[in-house]
């Protein structure tokens, strides 16, 4: 992977020799094949039969088999982790994008007593580490009630995941002209109107991108999961995972086959909106 | 629509925001709320839920986190309700005693070297690889778009999962990079249990998770820079790399420094790819500062106090860094 222009010099822009495209081409698939090959692997894996995964080699197209899937499914509590984690995640998808927009369009749109202390709120609780909050918050989910509750869960995910969120929304909201805004005012339409009907839908780009991170922000997270969801029946796919390959016992054949059941909604939600992922990155990130 | 100016009196969200508050902190003549508030109540209604629920959950925290981290609270001494008994709190307030201990000790200083090291060579890496990728498939290339979901992948698994599958790979016995390097002749290398090695491999895992974000990011970038300017200084004889640090660096400038940023906040803050891969060792050699201050909470003797320590530390690093880079970039013009 080399940053090396590949273009000779004389050529005219945007034509190559063959030389510089075999370059070119040569330098992409190694550079693909490099960020493909662990999901490969895992789902390679994932498909041997039981204790397959103790050795390295290539046996699966001798004998592939659902052997892991079956116990993954039938004989561990994976299930309901995945239904906590589907939960979580969507809730905190759900409110995320609908809590950033608002706030992005009110801090793209309104000048207003405390903007720029809402930006800064904005941008510095993106830096907060885990590590200090965890324990306050440990106790304060206590003090609530709120601990092994994944309404507790999914508003500290929102903790997460709105900020940066806000902050794109924003950044795509300013460059939606204001004429558009006042359009809607004239025909009628009350503010909160004219942002639900008419700069909403304008946002699609950025709505998917927000979504987007507001999903993986929940499904993936470990740190807050781990220790607010300690019962065994609350536990989210992050916390239940670790079980599969503790320290005294580790069975690679469940963490493969619930890894790849994990990455499918994922990679679903994924293919779903990556086409708007750089329409939407790029405006929230050449424009803040 | 609602553009006027903040020439408001500062109101209790205002401060409870933070900085900056001195913009909106002149005037006050008690009709002036009044103005205020139905000259902007739409504005503050649609930032509240954000507001409210940052305050009490960063907010408070945050404030606790820094009280307990001039107390000497441990899991031994804090308050707790046991059935009906209740036990009162005997943790004394200690003054900046935690704070010294932890900044005269080695440790701190060795754990901060290493996550400097980590986040400097990781950003780095994330930063060059994601800008080479991101110039190649700017050019018109057969399969672009196809290049672009695969290299985009890891990104979508969740980084959990990402941690694990590196888990796997990197195990002595019967990991596939082993299995290549005795295929290749060379000896099998036990990856996580060396501390160099084991270093090696997080930040090769935190690389491949990384790359695809500012590779997005820095692609989108450079489809915004206008392509006659690439015409205009080809004609002026422009060489390549006249026309790379000319033309592309400057043009990307906006969005490099928000990524750059961000990254290095995301970096410095890594937690699963250590917590999960590595647990932080062997002994403690790729603890970072999160996750070890996450270690003191939470494992042994829950030590709340010095975790909060540590948490407290980190956030003024990290507070200092983005001033710093504000800074800089403010000098160069930028307006951010």
């Amino acid at each position: 992977m080399s940053t090396v222009a590949t273009t000779p010099k004389a050529r005219p822009r945007g034509e190559r020799g063959p030389l510089a495209s075999i370059l070119l081409h040569a330098t992409l698939v190694a550079a693909t094949l490099i960020s493909i090959f662990p999901v490969v692997w895992l789902v390679l894996t994932s498909l041997k039969p039981r204790d397959g995964w103790l050795s390295s080699e290539l046996e699966i197209f001798n004998r592939p088999s659902l052997d892991n899937y079956a116990r993954v499914l039938g004989e561990t509590a994976f299930p309901t982790w995945l239904l906590n984690s589907v939960l979580a995640a969507a809730l905190t998808t759900v409110l995320g994008v609908f809590v950033a927009s608002t706030t992005g369009y009110a801090i793209s749109r309104f000048r207003f007593p405390g903007h720029r202390g809402v930006m800064w709120l904005l941008l510095v609780t993106q830096m907060f580490p885990v590590a200090i909050l965890i324990v306050p918050l440990y106790n304060l989910m206590a003090g609530l009630g709120l601990l092994n509750q994944i309404p507790g869960l999914v508003v500290a995910y929102l903790t997460v995941a709105v900020p940066f969120c806000a902050w794109m929304m924003k950044s795509y909201f300013d460059t939606i002209p204001r004429e558009i805004d006042q359009a809607g005012m004239v025909d009628g339409l009350t503010p909160f109107g004219t942002f639900w009907r008419v700069v909403l839908p304008l946002a699609r780009p950025s709505l998917a991108v927000t979504a987007f991170y507001s999903f993986m922000t929940a499904w993936g997270e470990v740190a807050y999961a781990t220790v607010f969801m300690s019962q065994e029946e609350k536990r989210t796919l992050g916390v239940g995972l670790q079980q599969f390959v503790g320290q005294h016992w580790s069975d690679w054949g469940l963490l493969t086959a619930s890894a790849v059941l994990i990455a499918i909604p994922a990679a679903i939600v994924f293919l779903l909106v990556q086409r708007h992922l750089v329409t939407g990155l790029t405006a929230g990130a050449t424009k803040s | 629509m609602a553009t006027s100016t903040g020439r408001v009196p500062s109101t209790a969200r205002d401060r409870a925001a933070g900085a900056d508050g001195a913009r909106g902190r002149r005037g006050g003549e008690p009709g002036r709320v009044r103005l205020a508030l139905t000259r902007h109540w739409y504005a503050w209604a649609m930032i509240a839920p954000v507001i409210v629920v940052t305050c009490v959950l960063v907010g408070w925290p945050l404030a606790r986190g820094v009280y307990l981290s001039l107390t000497d609270a441990t899991e031994a001494n804090v308050g707790r309700t046991i059935g009906v008994n209740v036990i009162p709190a005997t943790y004394e307030f200690v003054g900046l005693d935690n704070y010294l201990s932890i900044l005269s000790s080695g440790l701190f200083w060795e754990r901060l070297g290493w996550t400097v090291l980590w986040t400097a060579v990781c950003v780095g890496l994330h930063y060059g690889l994601g800008l080479g990728l991101a110039m190649l498939l700017h050019r018109k290339v057969r399969g672009r778009s196809v290049y672009r979901v695969l290299l985009i992948l890891p990104w979508a698994i969740p980084g959990f999962v990402s941690a694990f599958i590196w888990r796997y790979l990197f195990n002595s016995d019967y990991g596939v990079i082993n299995a290549m390097l005795k295929a290749a002749g060379l000896g099998a290398v036990g990856w996580l249990d060396d501390p160099t090695t084991a270093k090696i491999a997080v930040i090769a895992v935190n690389v491949w998770l990384g790359v695809p974000f500012m590779m997005v990011a820095l692609l989108g970038g450079l489809q915004s820079i206008p392509g006659e300017l690439y015409e205009a200084a080809e004609v002026d004889g422009a060489t390549p790399w006249q026309r790379f640090r000319h033309i592309t660096l400057p043009g990307l400038r906006s969005v490099s420094s928000t990524v750059v940023l961000l990254g290095t906040i995301w970096t410095f803050n890594q937690f699963p790819v250590i917590y999960l891969i590595t647990k932080g060792g062997p002994g403690s050699s790729t603890e970072i500062l999160v996750t070890y201050a996450f270690r003191e909470a939470f494992t042994g003797v829950r030590n709340y106090s010095g975790s909060a320590t540590w948490g407290v530390l980190i956030l003024a690093l990290l507070v200092v860094l983005a001033t710093v880079y504000r800074r800089a970039l403010r000098r160069q013009g930028e307006v951010w």
